[in-house]
């Protein structure tokens, strides 16, 4: 071979996603195993029901706050003590909610394992949740929201979101907004551990160096007694009653830049044309050589990267693209950005684009799960949303098997054009002009501090 | 303990090359170091390391720009590049038997860039750089503070002073023959480490690199640093105070401390750990648990390998909180783990975070290679992959006082603050 001549890739080694096992303890919680045998690592994540689309009406960010607040303290110890025994065994105990579900995990060698799942389950099982406890962790949250608001990015993503789904849950963050968190208290958090928590809603999933038998053992050792009558959390109305073609400008002044978002409500996970919509995302969006990338990044140098999503949820989650731009190219990179949506939507890919997509979302794969904590992250997402039990093992085949008609057939169904929302946070005295003559749709300009969400 | 396997050659031109197989997932990480940084920058051309690693994307002899991420992806692949202070690195991750395409690439663009380069990517580039800039730094709350610190930390004739993104006025200085020049004297395989880690053959892969970059001529050497000797200590406590759009204060408090990877170093490393590594440690317990003064603490090394590091804490204060409060409070922290030292059971929380956090680290294969990579450039050694955990296991109370001591006086510090716009004068 000489130097120029591309090299021919070798025959392709086979790879397996974990195997992974199911079983149900009598009091109803669910258990999945995965053994990955390869460096002494277990991660154990328990995977409970409830998400922030659950929330109590006028109690947006509920859900998170309760997650958030679950270590600190239980029986005899407080939320200190119990930092410094799981951070002495070399782990932190994390949890969160998102949309869909609450998340707890920790990630422990197998001779810690006995330990740190024990006071894991302790935790999830009864938290003390102490009245200044919760108070600090709604400050806390608070502090976060100011920080977002202030920081160009999280502002132009929680403006972008509440714009486009005014007063329906997912128009306020996951975590909630500065007044719904205000109204929070540790009453509150109790109700909803005590509604939501329990063995018919939990599903414990134990990745890593450890066996279906020990798994076993110990889920029944630490969770066979466990008794409430949790029930899984009921997702609230997500989509609003109106879109249209809409630019709003979020002023900031002498902002260097201009960051965007343009999208509309895109489709819930469970849709059955989700891979395909993956697939043509990658070609638009998705991917550094994608369509939106290239033409804003390397050839018109308007920004440092450019790219869009959907972001997949039970309900119809958001579909954005977003970048940061020169304030003085703000229209023209608005302008490219619509035109590449309209080009998706107006002819099938090249077989170029769509090998590069498809090759790349198909070879990918295995790299996506080296970790424990992946592979655990991947099998709650199956959990989530009842995916098919070979999704893992299928997924590569059923990507390979997308074709450039189903790309343009879903981007005509998906991509709307007439319900774009143009979000740009920047200078407003220098971008206002010149995306109002852009004419999408009826223009707006609000102040940083201005929540749509919330009355004006 | 864990023990990866290593094995280290060199070619006739110089590249070394470390390998590290493991067959448990059919994969395979490519990472290659190149030893120049900001550091080995000249006046009037700050931030070309970084610009320069942006050309590296735009092709070469072979290489369309851009392709090289479009193969890498059409592989099934992950792939990018990153500039420090001292090194330069680019790396891919791919399906293993996608091992040759990388090191092809890689080999391309190491032997036969200059083909390929043209003003008008430079100029492409160079724009997409000031985005990035404006988008990193100029655009972001307390974003300057990573070109603001070593500027206050080191002297203005050090190799470490100026800002690593480089000033918007030398990115457009910057020319072709800059391009050219800056390639041909730091971009050869005498000054670069190739490591493989992963799913492969050890003599089908040394084979393989043999062939791609046994070819590429050795380099004419390069100019020596400027001097970065330093005195050991600051000699005083220098303060910055600035103004931002940001809702609270923060503030960063540096010692200059000795070099990353020197035996000293390891007792600050794991200091830091104590100071500011998971919640439970010091400054997150005492700042934001129980005086709820800061939203978020921290503390950290700053991983510079020549002359001196920094050990950095830095906290955010919660809205209202005045800067002198806050930085009352971090330094109160300070003094007392000079005058108390640490427990052992601090120690042992620290370590275990550490152990742990090494570990779930090395699932990557990508960053296996980066560690060889690291190890092998800066210290000649990538076996100490496999003896880095026992440094820190050796570190006792006593020497975690005695660095305490040592390096985190008031003749040693420097602190950086960020206040609201508005209550500046305040702050003041």
């Amino acid at each position: 071979m000489s130097a120029g001549t591309r090299p021919v890739p070798a025959a392709v080694r086979p790879y397996q996603f974990p195997e992974v096992h199911h079983a149900t303890l009598p009091n109803g919680l669910r258990l999945v195993v995965a053994p990955m045998h390869r460096l002494p690592i277990v991660t154990a994540l328990a995977l409970v029901d409830v998400g922030a689309a659950s929330d109590p009406a006028d109690r947006d960010g509920l859900v998170a706050l309760t997650a958030r607040t679950l270590d600190e303290g239980t029986g005899a110890l407080d939320g200190a003590e119990l930092t410094a025994r799981f951070e002495g065994m070399g782990t932190a105990f994390e949890a969160g909610a998102d949309w869909d579900s609450t998340l707890a995990r920790v990630t422990v060698t197998p001779a810690r394992l006995d330990a740190a799942f024990a006071l894991f389950a302790d935790v999830l099982r009864a938290p003390s949740f102490p009245d200044e406890d919760v108070d600090r962790k709604r400050e806390e949250r608070l502090e976060d929201l100011a920080q977002q608001v202030a920081e160009p990015r999280g502002l132009a993503d929680m403006r972008f979101t509440s714009a486009l789904y005014g007063g329906a849950r997912y128009g306020s963050p996951a975590g909630g907004s500065p007044r719904s968190v205000g109204g929070l208290g540790a009453t509150d958090v109790r109700a909803c551990h005590a509604r939501h928590y329990g063995p018919a809603t939990t599903t414990l999933i134990l990745v890593g160096d450890i066996s279906v038998d020990v798994a076993l053992r110990l889920a029944e050792a630490r969770f066979g007694d466990w008794r409430t009558e949790a029930t899984e959390g009921v997702t609230r109305a997500a989509t609003p009653s109106v879109e249209r073609q809409r630019t709003v400008v979020v002023a900031k002044a002498d902002a260097p830049q201009s960051e965007l978002r343009i999208g509309h409500v895109g489709l819930p996970r469970r849709h059955p044309d989700h891979l395909a919509v993956v697939v043509m995302n990658a070609i638009l969006g998705g991917l550094f050589s994608s369509r939106i990338n290239l033409n804003l990044r390397e050839r018109h140098a308007f920004t440092y990267g450019a790219s869009s999503g959907f972001d997949w949820r039970r309900g119809a989650g958001p579909f954005v693209v977003s970048t940061a731009v020169k304030t003085d190219v703000t229209d023209r990179a608005v302008q490219e950005i619509l035109r590449e949506i309209d080009a998706m939507r107006a002819a099938p890919p090249t077989g170029d684009e769509l090998s590069l997509a498809v090759d790349y979302l198909a070879g990918v794969f295995p790299l996506r799960f080296e970790s424990t904590s992946a592979v655990a992250g991947a099998i709650a997402g199956a959990v989530v949303h009842a995916l098919p039990e070979d999704w893992f093992r299928s997924y590569r085949d059923r990507v390979r098997a997308v074709s450039a008609a189903d790309v343009h057939r879903v981007a005509q169904a998906h991509l709307d054009p007439a319900r774009l929302l143009v979000l740009a946070v920047g200078d407003a005295a220098a971008i206002e002009a010149p995306l109002a003559a852009l004419a999408h749709g009826t223009m707006q300009v609000v102040p940083a501090t201005h929540d749509f969400a919330e009355p004006q | 303990m864990l023990q990866l396997p290593i094995a280290t050659h060199a070619l006739a031109n110089g590249l070394r090359v470390v390998l590290s197989e493991d067959h448990a997932t059919p994969i395979v990480a490519v990472n290659l170091w190149y030893h120049v940084g900001s550091a080995n920058e000249r006046e009037g051309r700050t931030g070309f390391a970084h610009l320069f690693e942006h050309m590296l994307f735009q092709g070469s002899e072979h290489v369309a720009a851009n392709e090289h991420f479009e193969l890498v992806q059409r592989a099934g692949g992950t792939l990018n590049g990153s500039t420090w202070l001292d090194r330069t690195n680019y790396y891919e991750t791919l399906p293993s038997h996608q091992l040759e395409l990388a090191l092809w690439l890689e080999a391309d663009r190491m032997g036969r860039l200059l083909p390929a380069m043209t003003q008008e990517k430079l100029d492409t580039q160079r724009d997409v750089v000031k985005n990035e800039r404006r988008w990193s730094v100029d655009n972001q709350p307390y974003g300057t503070w990573w070109e603001r610190l070593p500027a206050i930390c080191f002297p203005p004739s050090h190799p470490y002073h100026h800002s690593l993104i480089g000033s918007m006025d030398d990115l457009s200085a910057a020319s072709l023959e800059d391009v050219a020049e800056f390639f041909r004297t730091y971009y050869t395989p005498d000054n670069a480490v190739l490591s493989i880690a992963g799913d492969f053959e050890p003599a089908a892969a040394l084979a393989m690199v043999e062939r791609h970059f046994g070819p590429i001529p050795r380099g004419n050497g390069h100019p020596a640093l400027r001097p970065m000797d330093l005195p050991p200590r600051f000699g005083e406590w220098r303060r910055e105070v600035v103004e931002d759009d940001v809702v609270a204060a923060r503030s960063f408090l540096a010692f200059r401390v000795p070099p990353c990877g020197s035996e000293p170093w390891y007792a600050l490393s794991l200091l830091g750990a104590v100071l500011g590594s998971g919640e439970g440690a010091r400054l997150p317990r005492a700042l934001v648990r129980e005086a709820r003064l800061a939203s978020d603490a921290g503390a950290f090394t700053f991983d510079l390998t020549k002359g001196a590091d920094l050990l950095i804490c830095d906290v955010t204060g919660r809205q209202g909180v005045p800067l002198a409060t806050l930085l009352e409070a971090l330094v109160a922290q300070v003094e007392q783990v000079r005058a108390d030292g640490v427990s052992e059971e601090e120690r042992a929380r620290a370590l275990a975070l550490l152990e742990s956090g090494w570990l779930l680290q090395l699932q990557s294969a990508g960053h296996r290679a980066d560690k060889l990579s690291q190890f092998a450039t800066y210290f000649g050694d990538p076996q100490r992959i496999n003896t880095e955990l026992a440094r820190y296991q050796a570190v006792t109370t006593a020497q975690l006082h005695a660095a305490a001591r040592q390096y985190l006086g008031a003749d040693n510090r420097v602190s950086l603050s960020y206040v609201p716009r508005v209550s500046a004068e305040v702050a003041a």
